[in-house]
């Protein structure tokens, strides 16, 4: 789909390139990591138990249903992560392997 | 003499005004903020690079907001400011905190919690779907990024910020599908003599209703949401709902702002061991504090809506009063004349914040009604027939037993926006009285805190 989010103003910032789930998107200095994703589609994340996608709920930090990873499988809080120069977004969480202590 | 050490946590109205009284008395106090800047919600900046006029993003409150943010400009070399510093913990006199990937321990003297609200939320069936956002949450997309949730938002809930956020989407060219309001129009003639205790907020509430119908947005009163239509994959495709008459209607729409005023955020108020009591008023426990935000806890003080929902104004005049309570308690000289203008503004504006709460009222009845399919957990997707079947099959009525067995309130939210409603849910299912139910307890961290973290100075 198309973007969720819908810019109402502040356009003629400076644009900036990230890439989500390897595809390039376009995006404005200043913009959450939460805006520059969903201007551009329509989530952020799968949920875990089964129910669709995640799109965010609070975005101020409080419900953490915004997460989204970075190809280093770092995990951030997209509403209140300011996007950089290049990021490199998954909106799929990544496969956790559990140390073997047996 | 080296004065107390006093950590604010929190930098909005009730935080800066806070700072401000303790500067003024020749304290230097840690202010420590989640927020990448001063402001709070209510006054939150937005980015460097964005250019809308103090007027754009406040509307009637810009000259409040603007005046607070130059008092913390002024602030900023005699108070120690730490901003995106996340609280997860206080213990034995302590402040944990992550900061910049660290853990930090700031021990103090005494603790200001400004710790703010967030919306209160009642279940809808539906209320998963992507493009489901908090009141709150719609307001900060426009305020802080402007943007709009979506192409056509449906605002449904109760409470002031459901006209104001509706009438900014308006203002800002956003396409704004309804708004539907749980309240009847009834309760706010009732509450009418109150809400005179602030004329000119009254008048502002009024004048944002009028703006909406002038722009011919339809406007319920009186509404019982039904559901959130729509799919796991595309998100939300509309909404229906029963207006007062019984009548059912359907609206498409491809993003809700929901919420039913607000719930102060008492985490951090409960690791520090402050004693709660519930108010029947708002069905909701708060913490204990005197009428200058002492808690019970000797050191542990209490301004703004995470104590009581009050607004922002009231916050300014709290976190002044937590201030001269905290220079009192370590003896330095106050002027009861100050201690009671303050108190005297406080007074009116909690007379205003009973009209409100009398307007617009949280719809405890809704929880009766819900469908089991319904989810009431977004965290983990548990519906409203689970967390029924836990209570009539484990006999658990209390909050914290029957979120052990059901989940509900254990998911990455910690329960900010399940507990008020899953409380209600409990109370109607083993038909007793809300406030045996109890509270969901506070547990350390606050917030998810990342795996690799480091220790400071390690």
């Amino acid at each position: 789909m198309s973007g969720r989010f819908v810019r109402l103003a502040e356009s003629a910032r400076q644009a900036v390139t990230i890439r989500v789930d390897g595809k390039p998107v376009q995006a404005l200095l200043g913009d959450s990591v939460m805006v520059a994703v969903l201007t551009a589609g329509g989530h952020l994340r799968e949920s875990e138990f089964g129910d669709g996608h995640r799109a965010g709920f609070c975005l101020m930090g409080a419900c953490q249903d915004c997460w989204v990873w970075t190809a280093d499988g770092e995990r951030l809080r997209a509403c209140s992560t300011p996007l950089t120069e290049g990021m490199d977004i998954s909106t799929r969480q990544p496969e956790t392997t559990w140390p073997d202590h047996a | 003499m080296a004065g107390p050490r006093v950590i604010i946590i929190g930098a909005g109205p009730a935080g800066v005004r806070c700072a401000e009284t303790l500067v003024a008395a020749g304290i230097r106090p840690t202010i420590i903020d989640e927020g990448r800047r001063d402001g709070g919600q209510i006054y939150r900046r937005q980015p460097d690079n964005f250019t809308r006029s103090y007027s754009t993003l406040y509307g009637t409150e810009a000259a409040k907001a603007a005046v607070l943010h130059s008092c913390f400009d002024a602030l900023r070399e005699r108070v120690d400011y730490l901003p995106e510093t996340l609280v997860w913990n206080i213990s034995e006199r302590v402040v944990y905190a992550l900061r910049l990937g660290k853990l930090v321990e700031l021990p103090f003297d005494a603790l200001v919690l400004c710790t703010g609200a967030t919306d209160r939320l009642m279940p809808v069936k539906g209320w998963n779907f992507a493009g489901t956002y908090s009141l709150g949450g719609a307001q900060v997309a426009l305020k802080s990024q402007a943007c709009a949730i979506g192409r056509r938002t449906a605002f449904i809930g109760t409470g002031p910020l459901l006209y104001l956020v509706a009438a900014q989407y308006l203002k800002a060219g956003a396409g704004v599908a309804a708004v539907l309001d749980t309240s009847p129009w009834s309760l706010r003639l009732a509450a009418l003599p109150k809400l005179l205790a602030m004329p000119r907020a009254l008048f502002n509430g009024m004048a944002l209703t009028l703006a909406l119908r002038r722009a011919g947005v339809p406007m319920y009163n009186g509404v019982t949401p039904l559901e959130i239509t729509g799919s796991g994959e595309g998100g939300v495709s509309g909404l229906s709902f029963k207006d007062a008459r019984g009548q059912a209607h359907s609206l498409a729409c491809d993003a809700v702002a929901l919420g039913y005023h607000l719930r102060p955020e008492t985490q951090l108020a409960d690791l520090a061991r402050c004693e709660f009591q519930f108010d029947a008023a708002t069905r909701q426990w708060l913490p204990r504090i005197d009428p200058d935000g002492r808690s019970s806890v000797h050191g542990v003080y209490l301004a703004g809506d995470g104590a009581r929902i009050l607004g922002a104004n009231a916050a300014e005049a709290s976190g002044r009063l937590a201030a001269l309570a905290v220079l009192k308690d370590s003896g330095h000289p106050v002027e009861t004349d100050v201690v009671d203008g303050q108190r005297r503004i406080l007074a009116r504006l909690e007379r205003f914040a009973q009209g409100l709460r009398q307007s617009f009222p949280w719809p405890a009845h809704f929880a009766a009604n819900l469908p089991d399919d319904a989810v009431v957990c977004r965290c983990e997707a548990v519906t409203v027939g689970e967390l029924r079947r836990v209570v009539a099959q484990t006999g658990a009525t209390e909050s914290n037993r029957a979120k052990a067995f059901s989940r509900v309130g254990m998911g990455r939210c910690q329960g900010r926006y399940c507990g008020n409603a899953a409380a209600e849910i409990i109370a109607h299912a083993a038909d007793v009285p809300i406030d045996q139910v109890g509270r969901l307890r506070g547990q350390a961290p606050v917030k998810p805190l990342p795996i690799a973290i480091a220790e400071d100075g390690a």
